[in-house]
Parts: C-alpha cells; structure tokens; sequence
C-alpha cells in the first residue's frame, strides 16, 4: 500500500499548501463587518473557472484509482507464483501515439489562445486520431499477447496487464468523448476561438495526465518500476 | 471590532450564474437538476431502503432469539440478511444520505449559491444512486438470493458455492452495485467539493462557513480518495469471480474439485477493502460531527466552543483517517510490528475526536439550553458517541482486540459509534431543517414519542451487548448451539435485545407517520423558527426556490455562531447581517 500512501502524501501536500492561504489561524468571531473585497481578490488574474478545479478534482480520484491499483500489483507480484510478461514492441508505438496526441493539444491550446481556427481544426484532429490510434493499437497488443499464450487468467502478471490497461483505455475513451464534441463544435462554421479555448485546455490538462498515467504503467509493464522500488529498498537498507 | 483590511478575505466571489430552468413538470420534479429536489429525492430512496434494512435485522434479531421459529430463515437466508443490511445501512443509507441528502440540501442554501456547479451532473449521480440501489435489491429476486458473505465480502468464500450467491447472481449483483455506487457518487462528489470551492457568496471566507458545511465538505473529499479502493476491489474480485483471475483467489479446493484460481491474496483484498473501508466510518462521522455542532450551538444559543479547533479537528480527522485501516485486520496474521504502528494511529485519532466532544460540551456549559427535538437528538448523539468511541479505544489495541475480535462487543460497538450516534444526528438534522425543506414543522408529541423509543431503545439494544460480548459470544453465528462458556442467562439476554430491536423498529413508524402528516398538518413554520443564523434560513421564500435567493445573492459579514450577542436586539445576529445593523462586538483585551 505504500504507492497509494505515497500519492496520499502528495495530496495532503496540496491540501496544506492550499489551506495555508485560508487564514485557517483567524478569528471569524472577531472579524465582523467587511466584505468590500475587490473582485477575483485583488488581483488582474481571471478566477479558475468552475469546471477546471472539477477536472483537477477528478484527476485526484483517477489518481487514487491507480495507485491503488498499483499498490494491489505490487503486493500481488510479491508472491511465488508471479512470472514476468514479455512488453510487445507494439507497446512502444502506442507509447509514441499518445505522446504525439497530448503534444497535438498542447499545439490545439496554444493556436486556441491565439484565435487561430485554420490551425486548432487539424490540431484538434490529429489528437484525436492519434488516441483513437493509441486504442486500436492497444487492442492488438492483447490479441497478440493472447495469441502467443498469454491469457487473462493464467499468471496474475498477464491478469493485471489487461486489467490496467483495460481500465487506462476506458479512461481514454471517455477524453475521446469529451475531445469528439469539441472537435466537432470546432468545424461548426460560425464558432469563435475563446468558446472552444476552455474545453481544449480541459481536453490538454486530461490528455497530459492520462499520458502520465500510461507511462507509469508502462514503466511496471516493463519491468522499470519494480527495479527502481528494489533500488530503494537497497538504498533505505 | 476588527476590520479586515480588504483585499485579505480569499476571492470567494463567483460571478452570478445562468441558472438552468425547468419547463416541464417532468424536468422540475422528476428529472430535476436543483439541488433541494435532488436532495429530497436522494433521501426517500436512502430511507426506503434503509426500511428494508431495517426488516431485514428484525428477522436476524429474531432468529438469534427465537431460533427456528420462522421455518424459512435457515443459515443461507440469515447471512444473507446480514450482509444485506450491512452493505445497506453503511453505505446505500448513511452515505447517501449524509453527502446525497443532506450535502445537496445544505451546501447550496449554507454557502449562500444558487445551486451546485454542475446541476446535470448532479442529477445524474442521482439516477446512477437509484440504479445500484436497484441493482442491490434485485438480489433478493435473483436466482440463489443476495449474497451472504458479510458486509465485507471477504474471498475466497464470497464467490464460493458454499455461500449463499457465491456462484450465484448475488455476488455479482453486489459488486455491480457496488461499482455503480461508486461512479454515481463520484459525480455528486465533484458536485459537493468544487460547490464549496467556488460557489461561496461574498464574504463566505472558509473561516465563516458553518461545521456542518467543513463537516460535509471534508467527508467528500475523503470519500472520493477511499471509494476508489473499493472500486478496484471490486474489479478485482469481478475479474476472479467472472473470467477465473486469481488476484485474491488462492488455490483451493471446493466441493472436491480443485479450482481454477492460485496463488491470490486475500489479504490483499482486506487492504484495499479497509483503506475504503475505515476513511468510510469518518465519511459518516464528520457529517455528523459537523451538523451537531450547529445544532447544539443553535438551541443553546450560544457560540460554538473553540471553533477553529473544531474545524482542525475534522481535517486532521479525516487525514489521520487514512492510516489506521489495518486495525481492523489484526487477526489477519500481519506483522505484529504493523499491529503497533496501526494501534498508535487508531489511538491518536482518539485527540481530535475528544477535542470535538469537550467542545460541544463546552459550548452546552452555561448555555440557554432549548430541549427542542433537535437538541434532544444532539445530546443524545454525544452520550452515545462517547461510549461507541470509548469501547473503541479497548478495540484499538491489539491485545485487547485479539480476544474480542469476532464477538458480539464488536457489533456493539460498532453499531454505538456508526449506527446509532450518526443515525441520532439524522433524526436530529431532520426535526431541524424540515421547517426549511417543506415549510411546516414536524409534530412535536409524536416526535417525543419517537425520541424516547429510539434513545432508550437503542440503550436496551446495545448496552447488554457488549456484555454478551465479553462473555465471548461470537458474532455471525446463525445459532448458538451447546457451548460450555455461555451461559443460558446470555438467551434470556439475546430474547430482550430482540424485543427492544422490534420495539425500536416499530417506533420509526412514527416518525415516518409524522414526516407524512405533518407534510399537510403540520403548523407552518415561518422562514427561521429556530431563530437561526446560517444563511439557509435567511432565504427569502420558505421553503425555498429555485435559484434560492430570489434576484441578489446574500453577502455576507460575519461567521455563523452570533448568537446570544450582547446587546444586540435579538439574540442572534444572522451572517448576512451587516456590522452597522447588528452590534459591533468589543475586541477583548
């Protein structure tokens, strides 16, 4: 559970930083009186919009989601009867494709907040295509693995690779939802850049986490994490 | 009186918001997205299913004193009652109904915005509530009945054949609940967090919010960091049940046949089920916490205790909530090291929580003290909350817990801590915001009767339990069988808790009948009869409407416990009120 404990200690740390700027050390019952604060506090800065800390919210639950999932792998692979899977080369080309998709949204936001439809529309698409890419290319990992004998309910190291990736791409599908409106709604032909610029940072800040997300996996998969953990256990020891 | 200097209170200022308007009758009752509807909704659903809970321990209860006197619970059905009214009570009930119910209702009216953030997601988290409470119900249709593992559903028996839905429906119509719960919760989470975030009026600096509000709001933030341990467990145990994974399955023979499975931990399902599992009996305190607060400051007309303490106690609570789990699993074989550390925290949590009990009784001391139902209920809630949670304090160590583990004490003490002390705090919070939520006030005999049968009832019930406990009788046994160590006086025992369940039961009828009658009876309640100074009930219609505040959302000047302020002209001063209207308040020396 020390994976899941660790992204708890991340999450206290924003909490911290976050309360610490909410002069939890007044006292509300001798500050009676002024409201006349200016508006956004002070300062020129815009106030986050709603949906963005409902997405930054999110990401903190899909976040708890995996590394729970991952602490549950650790301590499941700790047992005897645990063999490696090998990481099909198709693993990496997906790797690039996501890569590609979360680098063509940040391309999306930056021309979205210059006002440059021409240029969003085939950002926005090759996103999209690239993810969709990701999950086709992610389905034939498992028809080659399972092709090459590696089922679902044979060594617990092929049980959790489907699961985790099972559960990874489900979460990709729903970004490629939320991704196909905007790119629709940004072929409609009267639209104006600034109603497409928060659901493209949205779609940015989504894509980039799932991103991290599938090289963490990708990282256990391959073997990387479980030799980084040992060289802890190695350097604490 | 102190002036903030402006500019120094945090933007809590949110710009007025396009509110989505309802054009049918279908999309403001039914398919509403107003957060008071929805609320209203989440709570029926909540009680009537809690209701099934409620028959279902009546039968328990009345095996274990009368065994065998209804022919058709046998050993299969009555571990089925069990985990049903378990799994039902915990989460279907009190979840649901403390951040579904009473976070919809509040965190809107309390933070003074007109609605949630997300009204649609809002609503559909309540749909996606009543499809797993459907999904779970359908267990006791389904072929092979509900599963009968026990609340925690722990492998590899859950999806064996020897229980009762282990190879049945009932083990997967559990976990589909489950996991639809979960997602369905999720979106009301988001809803309940990112409201309190962004949604509050002017002036509403957290500082000034009311408990209940910090008591809700850090609730869902704990809930929406542990229901994803039960999400994964319950993956997990679908992928061994349905497609033969071994995650939590080790090898095993069932029935003479040697299964598929191997090597799994059960152990690891305990883990992930209790880092769920135990932040979840704070997802149902802190509610609970924070609402008694303003009750009890409210009808004692006095300022709540030492309120920066209370709000560091509820979110050093909830932190510290997520590192005690495994003390529930010391009789799993852990390390006895781990045993320790999880003693030390599961202890250290006792602080806070004590902080919180001498606080309310600090605020009660010297108090204008109104023994109106909501406060009889409040009262009430602290003296069972301090014997539910001293006997937690024997439980927490190991070598305390290792004999009382699997015994009656641990069903007493865990239905005093998170059965009875946060269902008290429901009653109470309903007697007190019904007047807002329907515009008339509950019956107020009726209501006596009712608190009477439940207090007592639930004392009766209880109390003798821990004694049966001691005495080692072991909990989830179908019957008791000859045993050298209990003695008969422990039936005759068992016969009294079981007519007092009945009783209590039976008492809710009443409550149920006046939340029914006084609907269209009951005298009409004017928009603030408890003289209250939280926003809720400075709303401008009663109860209110749409959108809450009529054309101006409220600003507001000061926190939420002004009550009995010296000369002031009535003896509360609400927080929309500004300086200049109330009294202004010397700073002491």
């Amino acid at each position: 559970m020390s994976v899941v404990l660790i992204f708890l200690a991340a999450i206290a740390a924003i909490m911290i930083w976050w309360l610490s700027g909410q002069r939890l050390t007044s006292k509300p019952w001798l500050e009676t009186g002024s409201v006349q604060m200016p508006v956004h506090g002070g300062t020129d800065r815009p106030p986050v919009p709603s949906v963005k800390i409902g997405l930054f919210v999110f990401l903190g639950v899909v976040g708890a989601l995996f590394s729970l999932a991952v602490s549950a792998y650790f301590m499941r692979a700790a047992s005897a009867d645990w063999w490696g899977m090998p990481v099909p080369r198709l693993l990496w080309v997906n790797t690039a494709a996501l890569t590609l998709s979360s680098a063509a949204l940040q391309w999306a936001k930056r021309e979205v907040r210059h006002g440059r439809m021409e240029s969003l529309r085939p950002a926005l698409v090759t996103a999209l295509l690239l993810a969709v890419f990701f999950l086709a290319g992610q389905i034939q990992v498992w028809r080659e693995l399972v092709a090459a004998g590696y089922v679902l309910d044979d060594n617990p190291a092929n049980s959790f690779f489907y699961m985790l990736t099972g559960l990874h791409g489900l979460h990709i599908l729903g970004g490629l939802a939320v991704l196909a409106h905007t790119t629709v709604k940004a072929f409609a032909a009267d639209i104006a850049a600034e109603r497409l610029s928060l659901s493209v940072d949205l779609s940015a800040i989504y894509s980039h986490f799932m991103l991290a997300v599938w090289l963490l996996l990708f990282a256990l998969f391959a073997g990387w994490a479980s030799d980084f953990v040992d060289l802890c256990r190695t350097l604490i020891s | 009186m102190v002036e903030i200097p402006s500019g120094s209170i945090p933007s809590a200022e949110v710009e007025d918001v396009e509110l989505y308007h309802p054009h049918s009758w279908w999309t403001k009752y039914v398919f509403s997205q107003d957060a008071k509807i929805i609320a209203v909704q989440y709570s029926i659903t909540a009680i009537a299913i809690g209701l099934v809970a409620l028959v279902l321990s009546w039968l328990m209860r009345i095996q274990l004193a009368f065994p065998g006197y209804f022919t058709f619970i046998d050993a299969d059905h009555y571990y089925q009652f069990i985990t049903m009214h378990g799994m039902i009570m915990v989460i279907y009930l009190l979840t649901a109904l403390f951040l579904g119910g009473f976070g919809n209702y509040l965190i809107p009216l309390m933070v003074g915005a007109r609605d949630m953030v997300f009204p649609y997601a809002n609503m559909l988290s309540y749909w996606i509530y009543l499809l797993a409470v459907l999904i779970l119900a359908a267990g006791f249709f389904a072929p092979g009945g509900p599963t009968g593992a026990g609340w925690t559903l722990y492998p590899p028996q859950s999806v064996l054949s020897g229980t009762p839905g282990g190879k049945d429906w009932g083990i997967l119509l559990m976990l589909t609940s489950l996991i639809v719960f979960i997602i369905g919760f999720t979106m009301g989470g988001l809803n309940y967090v990112v409201t309190v975030l962004q949604g509050r009026a002017r002036g509403m600096t957290l500082m000034r919010m009311p408990l209940t509000v910090w008591g809700i709001f850090t609730a869902t933030v704990m809930a929406l960091l542990a229901f994803p341990a039960l999400f994964v467990a319950c993956v997990m145990m679908l992928f061994d049940r349905v497609l033969g994974t071994s995650f939590f399955m080790p090898a095993i023979v069932e029935m003479g046949t040697q299964l598929q499975h191997g090597g799994g931990s059960p152990i690891l399902f305990q883990h992930l089920f209790w880092f769920f599992g135990h932040p979840e009996v704070y997802i149902v305190a802190l509610p609970a916490f924070g609402i008694v607060s303003d009750l009890i400051s409210t009808h004692a007309r006095k300022n709540i205790f030492g309120y920066r303490m209370m709000v560091w106690a509820i979110v050093i609570i909830g932190a510290l909530s997520f590192v005690v789990w495994a003390h529930h699993m010391y009789v799993s074989g852990m390390h006895p090291a781990f045993g320790f550390f999880f003693a030390t925290t599961t202890l250290i949590i006792a602080i806070p929580t004590a902080i919180k009990v001498y606080n309310w009784v600090l605020t009660l001391w010297r108090g204008d003290i109104h023994l109106t139902l909501p406060m009889l209920f409040a009262l009430a809630f602290i003296v069972t909350f301090v014997n539910g949670g001293l006997t937690g304090l024997f439980l927490g160590n190991v070598v305390v817990d290792v004999p009382l583990s699997d015994t009656m004490f641990v069903v007493a003490h865990f239905h005093m801590v998170m059965g009875v002390a946060p269902i008290l705090v429901i009653f109470g919070a309903i007697y007190h915001w019904y007047p807002k939520v329907t515009g008339r006030m509950l019956n107020d005999v009726l209501g006596h009767i009712h608190f009477w049968i439940t207090f007592l009832g639930t004392y009766a019930i209880f109390f003798p339990m821990h004694y049966l406990g001691l005495l080692g009788v072991p909990r989830r046994y179908f019957e008791m069988g000859e045993t050298a160590f209990v003695p008969p006086s422990a039936h005759t025992l068992n016969i009294f808790i079981t007519v007092m369940a009945l009783v209590v039961g039976a008492g809710q009828m009443v409550f149920l009948f006046n939340l029914a009658w006084s609907l269209f009876r009951g005298r009409e309640a004017g928009g603030n009869p408890w003289r209250a100074t939280t926003l809720e009930w400075q709303t401008p219609e009663t109860p209110p409407a749409h959108g809450n505040w009529g054309k101006d959302l409220p600003v507001v000047y000061r926190w939420a416990y002004d009550y009995s302020v010296p000369g002031a002209a009535e003896d509360f001063i609400p927080q929309n009120v500004p300086a200049t209207a109330g009294v202004t308040r010397e700073t002491p020396a």
